[in-house]
Formats: C-alpha cells, sequence, structure tokens
C-alpha cells in the first residue's frame, strides 16, 4: 500500500517504535518476524503454562498469522498474506504480557486483546488478504524453526524487505475497522 | 453408454485444481475492476489495484493466488448415461486432489476437528453429485477458503419473517463479518429447500460467473436490493472502509415446508475460485 504517509519499521521494535504510530498509518516492516497460526500459538501456550521457554523469545517481535503454501522449486516461499486473526485471540493477551510488541493478521480483534494492546503497548497491523502471491515477494528468507509436523501451521522465522501493512489497533485503543466502516457507512 | 474412464477424471481434477489455484477467473479480474472505478475510499482503491495486481503476479510466477488453497468442493452432473470404467468415482476425484496438491505445490489444509492432524493430501473432498440425463459429466472444482466458510450461517426463519426478515439476516450475516471473509466478497444466498438444501443452494449459487445476470427476474431484482444495503455498510475492501464490500449477490430459491424459510449465507472471498469442464 504505497502512499505518502508510509513509515519504515525494522524489528525488533521498541516501545517507542510502537508508541509512535496510530490507526491508519501505512507501514513497511524489515528484519525478522515469525509466523504462528492456531496450532502453535496453542502449543506455544501451553509452554508457557509450565514455565518452558519459547522457540524464539517474544520481547520486541512481531508475530506474523500466515500458513504459507509449500515453495514451488526455485522459490523462498509460496503464497504468504495473512489467515484471520480472532483465532488467536484466546492466546493474544498472554504473549503481549511477555513482551510481543506486533501483529500481522486481518480481521477484528477481540475487546480482551485491543485492551491489552493499550496495557502492554502493542500494535496490531492488517495486511491485505488473499494477496498471498504478492505478499511472497517481500519474504527474503524462511526457515521452519519449531513444530515441523505441523506443517503449513509450523513456526518459521522471516526475514522480510519492507513487508506493506496498515495499523488497524494502535497504543492509544483506536480501532482502524470501526472507523473506516463508520466513514462509509450510508444510514 | 459412454465410458469415461477414472483415470482421466483423475487427470481432469489435478489439472483443474491447480488451474483454479493460480488463474483468478476473468470474470472476477473484470468484477475487481469495476469495483475500483465505483470504489471512492482511497486505501479501497489501493487495495483493489493490489489485488488485480496479485492475480496477476500468481499466475505469472505460478504461485497461488491465496496461501489458502481451501478445502475442495466438487459439483458433478453426472449424464445417466455415463459409465465410470476402471475405477471408482470418488476415487478417482480424490486422487486427483491428491496429486494436484502435492505437484502443484498447494497447501493441505484439511485436519481432522479435534486433535487438528493434517490429513496430509487435503483430502477428503466434498462431493455433491446430481444424476442428470446425458451422456456428459460437468464438473465444477471449487476450492473454497477457510476463512470466508466461517463467516457463513444458515437460519431457519418463522415464515412470518417473509423477504425483509431474509433481507435482515442476509446483511447482518456480510456487515457482522467485517473484514475477516476477505472482502469484497460474492454473496451466495440460499432460500427454501430445507436444512441441508439450503446451504448447498447457496454454495451452488457461487458457481454463477459473478458477470452473468439471475436467470430469473424476480431473483435478480432481489440479488440488486440486497448488494445495494450491503454496500451501504462501509465495511469496504478488506473492511478497512469503503463503498465496495460485495462485488455480487447470487440468490438460488426453491419450495419449502409450509412450517418453514431456511436461508443460508456461504460467503466466498475475492479469490474466488471455480472452474467448469465438461466432459
Amino acid at each position: 500500500m504505497s502512499s505518502s504517509h508510509v513509515i519504515g519499521l525494522t524489528t525488533p521494535l521498541s516501545v517507542k517504535d510502537v508508541e509512535g504510530l496510530r490507526a491508519g498509518d501505512r507501514v513497511l516492516i524489515s528484519g525478522i518476524i515469525y509466523t504462528a497460526r492456531d496450532a502453535a500459538h496453542k502449543r506455544l501456550l501451553s509452554l508457557i503454562e509450565r514455565g518452558k521457554s519459547l522457540p524464539f523469545p517474544p520481547e520486541g517481535q512481531i508475530i506474523y498469522y500466515v500458513g504459507p503454501s509449500p515453495a514451488p522449486p526455485g522459490r523462498i516461499i509460496g503464497a504468504a498474506g495473512p489467515t484471520t486473526s480472532y483465532r488467536m485471540d484466546p492466546y493474544t493477551p498472554r504473549l503481549l504480557e511477555l513482551g510481543l510488541k506486533g501483529m500481522i493478521g486481518k480481521g477484528k480483534r477481540s475487546t480482551q486483546v485491543r485492551e491489552a494492546m493499550v496495557k502492554n503497548k502493542a500494535i496490531y497491523m492488517a495486511a491485505i488478504g488473499g494477496a498471498g502471491a504478492l505478499m511472497s515477494t517481500v519474504i527474503k528468507e524462511a526457515k521452519v524453526i519449531a513444530y515441523e509436523d505441523l506443517g503449513p501451521e509450523a513456526i518459521r522465522r522471516l526475514t522480510v524487505d519492507q513487508l506493506p501493512a496498515i495499523v488497524v489497533n494502535d497504543t492509544l485503543g483506536n480501532d482502524l475497522y470501526e472507523d473506516g466502516e463508520k466513514r462509509y457507512q450510508i444510514i | 453408454m459412454r465410458k469415461i474412464s477414472a483415470k482421466h477424471l483423475t487427470e481432469v481434477i489435478k489439472r483443474e485444481v491447480i488451474a483454479a489455484n493460480l488463474q483468478l477467473g476473468d470474470d472476477m479480474i473484470e468484477a475487481l475492476r469495476r469495483a475500483r472505478n465505483i470504489e471512492e475510499s482511497e486505501v479501497g482503491k489501493e487495495i483493489l489495484d493490489k489485488l488485480l495486481e496479485n492475480a496477476e503476479l500468481a499466475s505469472a510466477n505460478r504461485i497461488p493466488i491465496c496461501q489458502d488453497t481451501g478445502l475442495v468442493v466438487i459439483f458433478a452432473e453426472l449424464g445417466q448415461e455415463v459409465c465410470i470404467v476402471d475405477g471408482d468415482f470418488t476415487e478417482a476425484i480424490e486422487e486427483g486432489v491428491r496429486v494436484g496438491y502435492q505437484e502443484g505445490y498447494l497447501r493441505k489444509s484439511v485436519c481432522h476437528p479435534f486433535t487438528r492432524e493434517n490429513t496430509g493430501d487435503n483430502t477428503p473432498v466434498i462431493i455433491h453429485l446430481d444424476m442428470v440425463p446425458g451422456d456428459r459429466l460437468r464438473l465444477w472444482v471449487v476450492p473454497k477458503g477457510g476463512g470466508s466458510e466461517n463467516m457463513s450461517a444458515l437460519y431457519m426463519l418463522p415464515p412470518s419473517a417473509g423477504w425483509n426478515g431474509v433481507k435482515e439476516k442476509v446483511v447482518e450475516t456480510v456487515v457482522r463479518a467485517g473484514p475477516n471473509p476477505c472482502p469484497p466478497t460474492i454473496v451466495g444466498v440460499g432460500i427454501g429447500g430445507n436444512f441441508e438444501k439450503c446451504a448447498i443452494l447457496a454454495k451452488k449459487a457461487l458457481l454463477r460467473p459473478v458477470s452473468e445476470p439471475n436467470p430469473v427476474a424476480e431473483l435478480q431484482a432481489m440479488e440488486v436490493e440486497l448488494l445495494e444495503e450491503i454496500n451501504k455498510s462501509g465495511v469496504g475492501p478488506e473492511g478497512l472502509g469503503g463503498r465496495v464490500t460485495s462485488l455480487a449477490v447470487h440468490i438460488n430459491m426453491m419450495p419449502c415446508h409450509i412450517a418453514s424459510l431456511p436461508v443460508a449465507v456461504n460467503i466466498q472471498c475475492h479469490a474466488n475460485r471455480h472452474r467448469e469442464v465438461l466432459l
């Protein structure tokens, strides 16, 4: 999403990085991000409950909700667009308490997650759902680091270069989905 | 009797699941272009541009349009003068999906409901088989994504609800789904039948090319009315606000029990993949 107000973000993110962002800001994310969706989140939470360490330290990191399609020969990854985020809501507040700073997905988050983002200073960003082929072009490296048995749901460490996203929920509690819908609603 | 070999059927299914996932249909490209002209939101316009670019890139680079390459739904109209030889009809289709998803580098997205263990080959396939006159086999190959399927719903309304009740449920379902099913969507609506038939009517409504009007004038008018209502919501492309929440509403209707008014809403994301083949 190219536009005049595009903010470059490099991981890991600091509190200052996320506090400076507002719902509606376009961002281009570069650096390392981690993939996790339903099954991986369940396992991460089980590790946290048992006091074990996670496959990656969540402090300052971004989780991208994605289950990519397999990489064809000669390619780094297959299609890799975002999956719907609400399914990760039950697991998210705990990860935010551990210092997770950002999430990339699509779709609305629960009140609990939104409150946890305000409390723990974190942001939620949307990527274009269904633009999997386009998203694969910004991924420069992909490596499974945990849960290989989960196939598409394994945790991958991705190196991304200018991954385009838009801030939906900021640290002040704003929500771009609510604002956007209201703006174009015809009553 | 005309013979169609199971092996041929497997080859066709293999080819079609790959093609469906790599090439967005012309009807959808055209619909997205039209939406681009109507959309007023700047973000919405950009998204529609990106979706068109994505479709081009997928086809050029031979990678799926969307990473969710779906649970495969097959609608089959089998002519009663056709005989499937040298194999089993269902197995032939499942083998086509198995091989297609492997060779086409498509994501295997089918798992056990509770253990969530992946079946590993994207089977089973959901097959709807109708027997029809003639000696042909018509197939629709529809890989259906989970995100939009999750936002779908079925309601058993009282007959007193009438058209207004149906309208309210359809609009409510689409608007409540908001950004989740990747708008702009196609909305398949089934009205009548019974509990399971109504859902199948809704899904089957999605097979109609987006550019084609409903051949039944009464239904066509209902579709226009529903689309207008939905697009007043402001949900817009990807739910970020805008004029185009849905690209089309498709209705299938049939008589129902005197006690019922079933209505099913099957939401389809903009990666609306459906291929039709006639053997």
